[in-house]
């Protein structure tokens, strides 16, 4: 009876990305030469989706582009964690001006690279859901609209974390942050109830080359987007999900777990699109319940408890259901 | 070359053959000119390589100026009035950063109420955050003063704003002679950034600074200006080598040596000024005037040396620092501190009213007969604040302020000056 | 010389600032020093606007409106009894019209008697403009005009100023229309005396 050989590897620093996987399959971060173009020293906090996320992108981006990028950073956790003076845990070429502009710097950063003949040059832009959906949202409208040669990556934590998880226009419903607090009428507790601001889509009607969504869950995918978006040129964006363990009151340790629910309830959908046009979207496997997730969260505390509020997160799940069914996600 | 030519298209023209690699713009009353003309040499191709960014706001225009210049580039960019509040934020962030941006700021009246006119308030408002900031007398200088600008903005690292009012200068045909681009490229070298964004010589830009040193940080901007305080006369003199006229500078007197009255002033009214000064010498009034060529960093020793001589100070300015009187003035008396000066600040010109020779002669009368008061608004209709002073008392749903004094004074089309 | 001013009186969409502006470099191209400069009032087509001209042998300092002109061209006619156009004339100054009316049937007559005999014309400038350029923007004409009453510039930097000014085609045209306009006021040709 031929048999077969079982490989068993030391389980380490190294185990992401899965090296059963055959070389050219594996992701960036399983690569002992990655980058580390977001270096370990910074301040986030432990479980921090955002540093995983932009560790992920950032290290992908600089393979695509044989480590001649610029990154242009908005005010926020990502850029307060980062660079705590007198030091910097970026390895990259990185600048950061003000909180609503980093789209703007960036498209000026890639005319000087133009104007300067350096082509192999590629400009990335960065920041949180506040300094993208909200206070950032002229300008990189402005950018998308002339199509300047940036890629924008835009960490969504769903609020204002850095000075203290208050509500952006990211927020989602009945979730509580310090200005949608839980008090008074049970059911206006947290977040309102309103139409949501999806920048993706937003992108999307600007016509653009590509647009995508990713979550730290799925880092194949999260790179594989990159190195896409990478190979292009003229203005693109991606949207990436990460949980934030002190603002959503959740485990450091259930951050990738939770990334991947918001996924597979259809809260979070994974898609790619150019032009204006959805081209790509990843179906769930296996549709989980809302509960599930939020449940791991204590901003969604007052939805439980003795008296769950089946109202509201019936209404929750319907967003869900609708995601699900508007982008195409059964399987 | 000698060019009868609207004074935003020398600006437009010096500019270009200034060599910006990235010219980033949105129109405002009354910088349009300026950046049409730019756009319009760019496109036709005799700016290269250069970038002509049409962006969606003034905040996104310094924004993409930020990253352009520190990503190496020279790069300008120009705004007036509401725009340059709008990219306040990004103001501060250039000086503090230390990118030598040259901006063109064409002097408009900040509202409420809308005002399209000229006055200085919109420079005023921006003199703290860290630029040096230059005033033209006329379109000559403000053509010229950007070649200067980009030099002493690459020398030091510091932002530069370039101070035209609006209209007045801006929309004016006057003659002026436009430098070539060998003479521009004989004064002002290649730029050699003193920190740029590359990917083969990675840094972090932009870094949180903390109590431990953000005092030093701010020191250092200081100092900076202090060294433009010695470099400004002498890139002065250096431009008057090599293209044969006056230009820039702290400041230039006008008939002062032995004058017991001397107005002090920014910008275009000094014409006008002169014009009354040499009026009133005809009459044997011992009178001569300052025209003030750089606001920041402001010329204390200077100031101070022109004017401490004259018994009188005139400070005129088309400015108002609302609840005291005087922002120019205020500067002044500093640097008259310990001089003794009887100091005046007439607050004129807000607005775009008109800055009359009539006007000023009757004021400069006045002063002389110690009738002045030490803050007056010239040419002050007091009927008008009366009426509406009046109206307030009386009603407390008395309506917007600005449209009742409008119907008080009927059409504004109607008058002349 | 001493400096010389003018005013132009007209609507918005008349061409009252490019008036001003030629006038500036007629006055450039003899070697003269020119300053031209619009006033606005609420922008728009149809209101009233002014631009102002100073002309003189040294470089200018004032930078006041105009309010002694030594010359006014009065662009549109309806603005006679709207706007005080005659604020600061001066003395001896000059009146130049738009008009296919002469003065004495606009009923100024009377209030312009006291200038000098011949300082005040009036010309049919938006029909000269129609007849040349096929548009009524009586301004190049006027300016011919202008030429013709004051003698203070050549009609042929007026027709350089235009042509460095304007494409060909309506170059022509707007020189035709002031040459003409010049030559009805030197050979005093009036509908009306």
């Amino acid at each position: 009876m031929p048999t077969q050989i079982i490989k068993f590897y030391q389980t380490g620093t190294f185990t992401v990305g899965n090296r059963l996987l055959d070389e050219s399959q594996r992701t960036v971060q399983a690569r002992m030469d990655r980058t580390n173009g977001l270096d370990c020293g910074h301040r986030a906090c432990q479980g921090c989706g955002e540093a995983l996320g932009a560790r992920y992108a950032i290290d992908a981006a600089m393979r695509a582009a044989h480590n001649q990028i610029v990154v242009a950073n908005a005010t926020g956790c990502l850029e307060v964690f980062s660079t705590p003076y007198p030091e910097t845990s970026w390895q990259v070429a990185w600048m950061h001006s003000l909180f609503g502009n980093a789209a703007a710097v960036a498209t000026g950063i890639a005319a000087a690279m133009k104007v300067k003949g350096r082509n192999q040059v590629r400009v990335l832009a960065q920041g949180g859901d506040g300094g993208t959906t909200d206070i950032g949202l002229g300008c990189l409208s402005g950018m998308f609209e002339r199509n300047d040669d940036v890629l924008y990556i835009c960490y969504d934590n769903e609020a204002y974390m850095n000075t203290g998880v208050q509500r952006s226009s990211a927020t989602p419903p009945a979730a509580r942050t310090a200005t949608t607090p839980v008090v008074g009428d049970r059911a206006e507790s947290g977040a309102k109830f309103g139409q949501g601001k999806s920048v993706p889509l937003i992108a999307l009607a600007h016509q653009i080359p590509y647009v995508a969504t990713a979550s730290v869950a799925n880092l194949h995918d999260l790179e594989a987007k990159v190195t896409k978006a990478m190979g292009l040129h003229g203005a693109r964006y991606i949207h990436i999900h990460v949980p934030c363990p002190l603002g959503w009151g959740s485990a450091s340790s259930d951050t990738i777990k939770i990334a991947r629910l918001a996924v597979e309830t259809g809260l979070f959908p994974l898609f790619e699109g150019e032009y204006g046009e959805i081209t790509a979207r990843t179906p769930i496997r296996r549709r989980v319940p809302v509960e599930e997730y939020l449940k791991l969260q204590k901003r969604f505390a007052h939805l439980f408890g003795a008296e769950p509020d089946a109202p509201r997160i019936a209404m929750i799940q319907a967003i869900a259901d609708r995601n699900v069914s508007k982008f195409g996600l059964d399987r | 070359m000698l060019r009868q030519i609207e004074g935003s298209r020398a600006v437009a023209e010096t500019v270009a053959r200034c060599r910006p690699e990235v010219i980033c713009a949105y129109p405002i009353t009354p910088q349009t000119h300026i950046v049409e003309g730019l756009s319009e040499i760019v496109k036709a191709g005799h700016l290269k390589p250069c970038e002509f960014i049409n962006v969606e706001s003034e905040f996104a225009a310094l924004s993409v100026a930020i990253g352009a210049s520190a990503a190496g580039a020279r790069t300008y960019t120009a705004t007036a009035s509401q725009g340059l509040l709008f990219m306040a934020e990004a103001v501060y962030n250039a000086s503090g950063l230390g990118l030598p941006i040259v901006m063109t700021i064409g002097n408009r009246a900040i509202g409420a109420p809308i005002n399209i006119w000229n006055d200085h308030s919109d420079s005023m408002s921006m003199r703290d955050a860290g630029w040096i900031q230059l005033f033209a007398e006329n379109n000559q200088e403000a053509a010229d003063l950007h070649i200067q600008a980009f030099r002493l903005a690459e020398e030091l690292s510091c932002p530069v704003m370039v101070c035209i009012d609006g209209f007045i200068l801006t929309h004016a045909y006057e003659r002026v002679d436009l430098p070539t681009q060998e003479q521009v490229d004989a004064y002002l070298p290649r730029f050699e950034p003193r920190q740029a964004l590359d990917p083969d010589q990675v840094m972090s830009i932009g870094a949180m600074v903390g109590p431990e040193a953000f005092t030093e940080v701010r020191y250092l901007s200081h100092h900076k200006q202090l060294r433009a305080l010695e470099r400004i006369p002498v890139l002065s003199e250096e431009f008057r080598e090599q293209f044969g006229r006056a230009s820039g500078g702290l400041l230039r007197r006008y008939r002062t040596e032995d004058a017991d009255t001397i107005v002090v002033a920014l910008g275009s009214v000094n014409g006008t000024i002169q014009e009354v000064v040499d009026d009133l010498r005809e009459e044997g009034v011992k009178i001569g005037s300052v025209c003030l060529g750089t606001f920041r960093p402001f010329p204390l020793a200077a100031v101070r040396e022109a004017l401490r001589n004259a018994g009188r100070v005139i400070v005129l300015e088309k400015s108002l620092a609302v609840g005291i009187g005087g922002i120019v003035a205020t500067d002044v008396r500093m640097a008259l501190d310990g001089v003794s000066a009887r100091i005046y600040t007439v607050i004129a010109g807000l607005g775009g009213r008109a800055i009359t020779k009539a006007s000023l002669r009757k004021m400069i009368g006045q002063a002389q007969q110690d009738q002045l008061e030490p803050v007056t608004f010239l040419d002050l209709n007091v009927g008008i604040i009366q009426r509406h002073l009046e109206r307030e008392s009386k009603l407390r749903r008395s309506g917007p302020a600005a449209e009742n004094i409008l119907r008080d004074i009927g059409l504004v089309a109607a008058r002349i000056g | 010389m001493a400096m010389f001013q003018i005013r132009i009186h007209g609507r918005g969409g008349q061409g009252v600032v490019t008036a001003a502006e030629l006038l500036s470099v007629a006055a450039f191209l003899e070697g003269k020093y020119a300053q031209a400069f619009p006033s606005f009032g609420s922008e728009r087509t149809g209101a009233p606007v002014m631009a102002f001209c100073r002309i003189d042998q040294r470089s200018i300092r004032l930078r006041e409106p105009v309010m002694q002109p030594d010359a006014l061209i009065i662009q549109d006619p309806t603005l006679l009894h709207q706007v005080n156009l005659f604020e600061g004339l001066s003395a001896s100054g000059f009146v130049l019209l738009n008009s296919t009316r002469g003065i004495q049937e606009l009923g100024l007559d009377e209030f312009l008697k006291p200038l000098p005999q011949g300082h005040c014309r009036s010309v049919a400038a938006s029909e000269l403009a129609l007849k040349h350029v096929g548009r009524p923007l009586p301004n190049a004409a006027l300016l011919g005009g202008f030429a013709g009453i004051t003698g203070l510039l050549k009609i042929e930097s007026v027709i350089a100023a235009i042509r460095e000014r304007f494409p060909a085609k309506i170059a022509d045209g707007n020189a035709a229309a002031a040459q003409e306009a010049y030559e009805r006021i030197r050979t005093k040709e009036v509908i009306h005396a």
